[in-house]
């Protein structure tokens, strides 16, 4: 019974994850007419290691992810204790932030994308600014930043709302009676006690970070020139605009690589400092 | 996970701060509460402003995004019409696109629901050897970058003929709906006491029968809930649907935006805001009417 779910995953996740690491070894250019499907060693390896344009879209991945991430947590965290109360508004406040989560990303870079316009955007209006913000390079990673919080602070404020209602109550209430201050036990007892839900929510939103795609597509295309180009829109271009499926199979082999080496490392780091 | 290995140091006591302050809480608790709105509205705001802006760019008429924001297209345009919408679906065929994506999400939650249902009850229910590798596979497929499977997939479908079709992306979907959708179920099919099932056993029904007339009208809530994320998550995508295909009748909704609106003189943010506001409107939707149902996936997805 488990087998036509087995099978069909299978056949969408590791049969192309195969297929990429073959690729990867071959040269499989369908741009270039002869020497197809030949073995080349790792020359798609060395190719990718030396390029600075891969280097650059890895820098750029990791540094996006890193901030967005901590940003979007923060910001999350503060919505989660606001959801964690009792109060009239609470299911206002819910969807409000609900909507945004279950929007398509087409819709959430192109609402925003219209938002950052010069002609037709609210921000410019509003700010009194004329500042075509897709033009720059911080500009647009300004703007990306935004619309890429728009959409993900939901979700990890959903998952830490849930970890915070599984702590009991009663141990605020002694700490309260023990003379802690809001901070206090806010420090000592909510946040360690948070840490599954931190954990679960730090590896799924990390995880989608570094393969950010979509907004970039949509909002700059991976511009102005390749300031915004990260490791999956390469890796997109190679394999659809290049059409060279052994090296852009080098740059897939590399980047399920990382994924799997992030996650690892997140999941080490919560589990030590759990213990002690 | 658990949240047992976590345990909190001892708490340093301030008694005599903490006591007097207590008596008189009047004055700070009201600043306190006015700040806790003030907040909550920035939220609300920050939320839902963007969508307004939408709807007020998607009522504008081509002229009026012409002449830009401010003077009588300010946040409350003086003039609004419905022209951008009545565009869409005549001059651009966005009624098409809407279609197929209509068709994929439709196909891919159903064929979600189904299969993630019987694997979700077997993993829970019987004795498998390696049911936990085989939880975690799953699992683990739901985090693979999508963008590397784009090349391998573009390559299989081309030699297949099956590019710039709509179809094959209802298979391909179940990357993203699978994974979640078959631990939610495990974990609701552990829920329901297992003497249910057996009853309906010892009365002589084999295993699928237990299945469809005992187990599944109990986990009717559960597949529901699944199938609204797998829906969400089907009807978003944009990846796949952009790299396999091709021309604007066989497009997906998300892909057909970003084709849309754009002319050689200027973009019409009225136009795409219009179809914006439309593909929006199924999954506002699905937020209204079950929140709580969402909710409770996204967390059970993650814990337990």
């Amino acid at each position: 019974m488990v087998a036509p779910a087995v099978i069909l995953l299978l056949a969408v996740t590791a049969y192309p994850l195969v297929y990429n690491l073959w690729n990867s070894f071959h040269s499989e250019n369908l741009s270039i007419a002869t020497g197809q499907g030949g073995f080349v060693g790792a020359d798609n390896y060395t190719k990718m290691f030396k390029s600075s344009e891969w280097l650059h879209a890895l820098l750029r991945t990791l540094a996006f992810a890193g901030v967005s991430v901590a940003l979007e947590t923060v910001i999350a965290l503060g919505l989660a204790l606001m959801l964690h109360r009792r109060f009239r508004g609470r299911g206002l406040l819910r969807v409000a932030i609900l909507i945004p989560w279950a929007v398509p990303t087409v819709v959430s870079a192109t609402l925003w994308k219209t938002m950052f316009d010069p002609r037709a955007g609210f921000v410019d209006y509003v700010f009194g600014l004329h500042t075509t913000w897709l033009a720059g390079v911080w500009t647009s990673w300004a703007a990306i930043l935004v619309a890429d919080a728009w959409k993900n602070v939901p979700f990890i404020a959903i998952i830490l709302l849930a970890g915070l209602q599984v702590i009991p109550t009663e141990i605020y209430e002694a700490a309260r009676i023990d003379g802690a201050s809001w901070s206090q036990s806010f420090r000592r007892l909510t946040l360690p006690l948070l840490k599954p839900a931190l954990a679960v929510a730090l590896i799924f939103r990390l995880l989608s970070a570094l393969l950010v795609f979509d907004v970039i597509y949509i909002m700059t295309g991976g511009g102005p020139g390749l300031s915004t180009e990260t490791l999956s829109f390469l890796n997109w271009q190679t394999f659809l605009v290049d059409t060279d499926f052994g090296y852009g199979g080098a740059i897939s082999v590399m980047l399920v690589v990382m994924c799997l080496l992030i996650a690892g490392i997140v999941m080490r780091v919560m589990r030590t400092s759990a213990e002690t | 996970m658990s949240t047992e290995s976590a345990t909190p140091g001892p708490l340093v006591a301030t008694r005599s701060r903490g006591r007097p302050k207590r008596r008189r809480p009047r004055r700070r608790t009201v600043v306190r509460e006015v700040c806790f709105y003030l907040a909550v509205t920035v939220v609300v705001l920050f939320s839902l402003f963007p969508f307004y802006w939408m709807v007020r760019t998607s009522l504008l008429s081509d002229s009026a995004v012409g002449q830009g924001v401010g003077g009588a297209n300010g946040l409350f345009p003086a003039h609004l019409t419905g022209s951008a919408y009545m565009e869409d679906f005549t001059q651009q065929g966005f009624l098409t696109p809407l279609v197929n994506s209509a068709i994929v999400a439709f196909a891919t939650t159903v064929i979600t629901i189904f299969v993630a249902a019987l694997a979700g009850y077997a993993l829970a229910r019987l004795p498998i050897r390696g049911a936990g590798a085989i939880l975690a596979f799953i699992l683990v497929a739901g985090f693979f970058p999508v963008l590397a499977m784009v090349g391998p997939l573009f390559l299989v479908l081309r030699d297949l003929g099956l590019l710039d079709n709509i179809y094959p992306l209802i298979i391909v979907y179940l990357i993203y709906t699978l994974p979640i959708a078959t631990y939610l179920l495990r974990n609701f099919f552990m829920q329901i006491p297992k003497d249910l099932e057996e009853a309906a056993l010892v009365d002589g029904a084999t295993r699928l029968v237990a299945l469809r007339r005992v187990l599944i009208p109990v986990a009717v809530p559960g597949m529901f809930t699944a199938g609204i994320l797998a829906f969400i998550l089907a009807w978003n995508d944009f990846a796949f649907a952009v790299s396999f295909l091709e021309t604007p009748g066989h497009f997906t909704a998300p892909l057909a935006i970003v084709n849309l609106g754009q002319s050689q003189f200027q973009v019409f943010y009225n136009r795409i805001d219009a179809a914006v506001v439309i593909i929006t409107i199924p999954v506002a939707l699905l937020v209204l009417f079950a929140q709580r149902r969402i909710v409770a996936g996204l967390t059970a997805g993650s814990f337990r």
